[in-house]
């Protein structure tokens, strides 16, 4: 190695690192400091009371079904993209990633016009008893259509690449659809569905925009943990916001963790 | 009669990949489908698997019509080219899969399935996953997975086409003696004739989806019904409208009645054959075949000139089809 390759070398190091750290790890850092900076006591008090527990409740809740739901749904639509053809495939192809391309603010308008009480559903459900927008099932709409491409392109590739040879041997050793599905597909698409649920519930966690709209942010009922972080910091509640925080960065940081150990078993 | 396909057909877009083939596997005979690639071989074979359905024709295995019947009821055992090998199981699972399905118990699986790996030489095994097998290993655990259900038929997709050529060699030697063992009606695609003639019984030749021509290899060799099968059923040179088998190729010292000034090209020793590589006067090339002792029998070199003639050669007609003129030398 000359002088001036290790120099190099070196220098990409820092600026990657120097990069990271700027963008990331000192403002990260700083919800930290921050959030024990008055001491443990306070910030723990303003975490605790009821509306907080609430909002946190809500949100695991919430990425719980919407998670559940599109990882059902991302299977099976992955299975109908990559293993049959039909009229109308390139459409459904293309308006999964729709969610990746649309401002979650711009969704929770959406849905608010099509659920709310003057929207086009909105009078009906209502008169059937059921309310969407400004109550959970709202929130949890507007989390499954956020959260919706994550498994389907994750399975998708991981389809592709292996094949239906061993679905058809499957099917000569006589398997039908379901033991074929059970048995060897599910089992061959493991991790790229695993990956995929931990991305959804990582997105499905930090969720706001469309949240915030649909929502009607009503403390106690639909309030979510990062629209109470958002409300605590604007009532000058601020070690209450850092800790919130803190705890929504650890439960996201935990998926992480989970993520790279599924990607290590992957390689193996 | 154990297998017929009745005029089957099947189109994928503009590609007519079989066209009208009819085809009678005798029970308990082992037939090599042999064709050049998208001669339609495969497809032929998937669907009398069931994997395809044909546009038009019949199936019939065992004097049932399976034509609709789905792959998973038809019981046929199926090898593929890249083994299908189920990645997350072991050797054991893998082949004790299809008994699996069909819920029989578990010491009766253990038992044929221990068998199995006997049979084909995986015993010691089967605890180990795919992964950790050699190329000739999968496919042989793959067998055994396909033997596992006790098929009608085995059906194997270019059963060796992924393996190196060693391997290739002792597995046909071996896929022989299995079905001397087990007897079950086998049908095995192939674009290697050379394969095809040393494993099978009956070859059945395909070209462009039809069926070109049926029978032992011998017989293939021997009187090839058409201008294909002579050049894809062994070697062929074209010495005007003569078609000529390298080893009819008789080389001679002097001129004589009938032989044709050649000048030598190259000289290929394989062992105890060996390629002569000739030009004649005229600019085409043609090859011989003759052994060692023949070879320095002549004192060949490279460079020097000979007399070649057919001692057995075939004409076709117009449309490929042979003609009775055919010389058959002194």
């Amino acid at each position: 190695m000359t002088a001036r390759g290790k120099l190099g070398r070196w220098g990409l190091r820092t600026f990657a690192l120097g990069y990271l750290a700027v963008l990331l790890l000192i403002p990260f850092g700083t919800i930290f400091y921050r959030a024990f900076e008055h001491g443990l006591a306070a910030a723990f008090t303003s975490v605790t009371t009821p509306d907080a527990l609430h909002a946190f409740y809500l949100t695991i809740l919430i990425t719980l079904i919407a998670v559940i739901a599109n990882t059902i749904f991302g299977v099976g639509c992955a299975l109908l993209l990559v293993r049959t053809n039909f009229h109308g495939k390139a459409l459904l192809n293309a308006v999964v990633d729709l969610p990746f391309a649309i401002s979650p603010v711009v969704i929770g308008l959406a849905l608010l016009l099509v659920y709310s009480r003057t929207g086009w559903f909105g009078p009906w459900l209502d008169a059937n008893g059921f309310q969407v927008a400004f109550a959970v099932p709202g929130i949890v709409l507007a989390t499954i259509f956020v959260t919706l491409p994550f498994v389907v392109r994750e399975v998708v590739p991981v389809l592709h690449e292996i094949g239906d040879e061993q679905e058809q041997a499957a099917r000569t050793l006589g398997a039908n659809w379901w033991q074929t599905f059970w048995r060897i597909t599910l089992p061959a698409i493991r991790w790229g569905v695993s990956y995929g649920v931990v991305i959804a519930t990582a997105r499905a966690l930090g969720e706001f925009g469309a949240v915030a709209v649909i929502s009607g942010r009503i403390s106690g009922q639909t309030q979510t943990a990062t629209i109470w972080i958002q409300q605590a910091f604007q009532n000058f509640d601020q070690s209450g916001a850092y800790l919130g925080a803190v705890v929504l960065a650890l439960l996201a940081v935990s998926i992480l963790v989970a993520m790279n150990v599924f990607k290590r078993k992957e390689a193996t | 009669m154990s297998i017929i396909v009745e005029n089957a057909s099947k189109r994928f877009g503009d590609f007519q990949a079989v066209d009208d083939v009819s085809l009678t596997v005798p029970d308990g005979s082992l037939t090599a489908l042999l064709g050049p690639s998208g001669s339609g071989k495969s497809t032929l074979l998937r669907i009398i698997a069931g994997l395809e359905s044909p546009d038009s024709g019949r199936i019939m295995i065992q004097g049932n019509d399976t034509t609709n019947v789905p792959a998973q009821k038809r019981n046929v055992g199926f090898v593929f080219q890249h083994y299908a090998a189920f990645k997350h199981m072991t050797v054991h699972n893998n082949v004790a899969f299809g008994l699996k399905i069909r819920k029989r118990d578990k010491a009766e699986i253990d038992r044929r399935v221990n068998e199995l790996l006997a049979l084909v030489h995986l015993d010691g095994l089967a605890q180990r996953y795919p992964s950790q097998l050699s190329g000739g290993q999968r496919q042989r655990m793959a067998l055994a997975r396909a033997l596992a259900v006790e098929p009608k038929v085995l059906l194997l997709d270019e059963p060796f086409g992924a393996l190196d050529a060693q391997v290739r060699k002792e597995l046909r030697a071996w896929l022989r003696r299995l079905h001397d063992e087990v007897h079950v009606t086998t049908i095995f695609v192939t674009h290697d004739q050379e394969e095809a003639m040393e494993v099978a019984e009956q070859i059945v030749v395909m070209n462009v989806g039809k069926v070109e021509q049926t029978g032992p290899p011998r017989e293939l060799y021997e009187n090839p019904k058409s201008e294909f099968v002579m050049g894809f059923v062994g070697s062929v040179n074209r010495l005007g409208s003569l078609f000529v088998r390298p080893h009819d190729v008789e080389i001679l010292q002097n001129p004589e009645r009938g032989a044709d000034e050649a000048m030598i090209e190259h000289l290929v020793h394989l062992g105890f054959e060996v390629r002569v590589e000739l030009v004649l006067a005229g600019g085409e090339n043609l090859w011989a075949q003759i052994t060692q002792a023949e070879a320095e029998q002549l004192e060949l070199e490279k460079g020097q000139i000979v007399y070649v003639r057919p001692s057995r050669a075939k004409v076709f007609d117009r449309n490929g089809r042979p003609t009775t003129e055919e010389l058959q030398a002194a």
